[in-house]
């Protein structure tokens, strides 16, 4: 058959088209990419024997007891949850005017490396930057050299004298790994924010001035409304890679453990894979929690 | 009396475009103020302007006697309707149309109590708790006019509002929109690129052409007497004889000549006393119901166009046909040369 019959073949039979194009993505998507995570959110209904230490295959929540009522992994969940909050405003407020410039005004050249300047990082290896980072905020580190020389290292004492996120130095405190997360993620909000702002037409903004709105007024009642689903992308991406990460954690900051880090453990050297399992269910039920909320409150009414 | 608007030698300059070149006039308080002309023209530039999206590089504009050049858009009392309507799409239509009172601070009860009388006014009160999404092109044309209006602005600009529309809902919004400001008495501005609108809507009309004004004048005016040759196309799609084809016609200065004003004959055919005659042959006879137009070339390579009632058909006369284009000689309309 040549190349037209088959053409001809396909463009009669419309079906056959979509199968061709979607079995095989649909095929490695269902199986491999949902297949494993079904996989994993049943081992979250095992339990780990506590003597024999091996996995009862019976379905039970005795797991998710043991997340919900021991402090420590409380504890775990609660630190996790407030740094991703954190995170997410924090690059949210720096985001937005960001994204507002690359969006509304840059235009040509200054777009261009703009949006190359947002993306840069993301062309260096993931370790190299933390690693980096651990350098950057030591406690000998150029961070501290620098408050020093200019004569604020009083303010960094002060911070790192707050109870809760402070610590020995910035690399060892809740403050330096806040710094690294908003630093690896700040990308992730900027880029959907920006595309969210393009799309609101120009003529709407011109709208509003013209009926009397202030420019302040045009960016709360117009602006903000329309460029909702692309922060709330952003801050899905800011929010769910916080909960995720785990290399973060054990190399900048403070030593209390957080959920990455706990799959990472339970499912390696403690082999408790149902834990593990348990553990990873906390993000995806948070991220379908937040998303509701914001749906809740209109934030895809624009879409 | 002090004009609504007033543009005193008015230059906007983007890069090396001359957007709007020089240009000044008066707009009279309460007049429907049409301007006029192909993209590009500056007319829109224009409008711009006075609702002050954009500031002259050159010259001032004044709104009510006072320079506004530098006067931003949500401190003027001019409101606009958007070629493309430029509706809230987050927003129900009645909100929508109590933005503006809503961002100059008046209480929720009194701006949606005014914005349903407005909603009243275009006839589209049923339609509040809907989103513009789901309203008609006419429908959400209308919403931008009520929009616009609530405010009770000095002078309505409109932005080639009815470009969207259909040949039928456009006949009949332009009807609407000539009564709507009779009623209310405001100055309305109306930006356009289509002849007929600006000629059967407008008291008077600007035609631009190049960033500058061609010719300002009544419609009829306009129509009947076109100052220069781009009006005679543009306004009149007329006939235009430049220098070069007038004298050798033997009229000397250039003229032009409306379709509807030319007769056309047989080469035989021995003209009447002071018509002219103009020898061709016709490429193409198109028919338009009423009538029809018949292209004729002429010797120099020029093809004009006559409009002949579909009744009289022409004995023989048919594509390719020798024939005599024939006017009487007063109808031609001597123009200023370029």
């Amino acid at each position: 058959m040549t190349m037209r019959a088959a053409s001809t073949f396909f463009w009669r039979r419309p079906y056959w088209y979509l199968a061709l194009l979607l079995v095989p993505p649909l095929l490695w998507f269902g199986t491999v990419y949902l297949g494993s995570l079904f996989a994993l959110l049943a081992q979250s209904f095992y339990a780990i024997d506590d003597f024999t230490a091996q996995i009862v295959r019976e379905p039970t929540l005795a797991t998710y007891r043991q997340l919900v009522t021991q402090p420590a992994n409380v504890d775990i969940v609660l630190r996790t949850v407030s740094m991703a909050v954190a995170v997410t405003i924090a690059c949210a407020l720096i985001a937005l005017p960001i994204a507002t410039y690359m969006a509304r005004h840059a235009s040509g050249r200054m777009k261009a490396l703009f949006y190359v300047g947002v993306m840069l990082p993301m062309w260096t290896s993931y370790l190299v930057k933390v690693y980096s980072w651990r350098l950057l905020l030591a406690k000998e580190g150029i961070v501290a050299w620098f408050l020093g020389k200019s004569g604020l290292s009083g303010l960094l004492d002060a911070l790192l004298a707050t109870p809760g996120i402070g610590g020995p130095s910035l690399s060892s405190s809740y403050i330096g790994m806040f710094l690294v997360f908003v630093y690896m993620w700040l990308p992730f909000m900027i880029l959907p924010m920006a595309a969210a702002l393009e799309r609101v037409p120009g003529s709407l903004i011109q709208a509003s001035a013209d009926l009397g709105a202030t420019p302040s007024q045009t960016f709360r009642n117009v602006v903000l409304p329309l460029a909702v689903p692309g922060i709330a992308a952003g801050s899905v991406f800011t929010f769910s890679l916080t909960l995720g990460d785990y290399i973060i954690p054990s190399v900048v900051g403070a030593p209390g453990y957080f959920i990455g880090m706990m799959v990472y453990v339970q499912q390696g050297t403690a082999g408790n894979i149902p834990l593990a399992a348990a553990f990873s269910v906390v993000p995806i039920l948070l991220i379908f929690v937040y998303l509701s909320v914001a749906r809740r409150f209109g934030a895809f009414d624009a879409l | 009396m002090t004009a609504a608007i007033e543009f005193r030698g008015v230059s906007r300059v983007y890069g090396e475009v001359r957007a709007v070149d020089d240009v000044s006039f008066t707009v009279e308080a309460g007049e429907f103020f049409a301007m006029l002309g192909p993209s590009g023209s500056g007319k829109t530039t224009c409008l711009r302007l006075v609702a002050g999206f954009d500031t002259p590089n050159q010259g001032q504009v004044l709104l009510d006697g006072a320079d506004v050049s530098a006067v931003p858009p949500y401190e003027r009392n001019v409101n606009t309707v958007f070629q493309d309507y430029a509706l809230f799409p987050h927003m129900t239509v009645l909100e929508n149309v109590a933005y503006g009172p809503r961002v100059r601070g008046v209480a929720k009860s009194d701006r949606q109590a005014s914005a349903r009388e407005m909603l009243e006014l275009v006839q589209l009160g049923a339609q509040g708790d809907r989103r513009p999404a789901q309203l008609s092109g006419g429908q959400r044309q209308r919403v931008a006019l009520a929009r616009a209006l609530i405010n009770h602005p000095r002078v309505l600009l409109l932005d080639e509002p009815l470009g969207a529309l259909d040949l039928k809902l456009r006949e009949e919004m332009q009807i609407e929109l000539k009564s709507l400001q009779k009623k209310l008495g405001i100055t309305f501005v109306y930006v356009t690129h289509d002849q007929g609108e600006a000629l059967s809507m407008a008291d008077r009309v600007a035609v631009f052409n190049k960033g500058r004004i061609e010719q300002l004048a009544a419609p009829r005016e306009l129509y009947l007497r076109p100052a220069t040759a781009f009006v005679a196309r543009f306004v009149g799609s007329a006939n235009v004889a430049d220098s070069a084809l007038a004298q050798r016609m033997g009229l000397g200065a250039p003229f032009a000549i409306r379709a509807e004003n030319i007769d056309v004959q047989a080469e035989s055919v021995v003209p009447a006393p002071d018509t002219v005659s103009v020898p061709g042959a016709v490429v193409a006879v198109q028919f338009h119901g009423a009538a029809s137009r018949w292209q004729v070339q002429l010797e120099g390579g020029e093809v004009w166009s006559a409009l002949l009632p579909d009744s009289r058909r022409m004995n023989g006369l048919s594509v390719g046909s020798r024939v005599k284009l024939t006017w009487p000689r007063d109808a031609a309309v001597p123009l200023t040369p370029a």
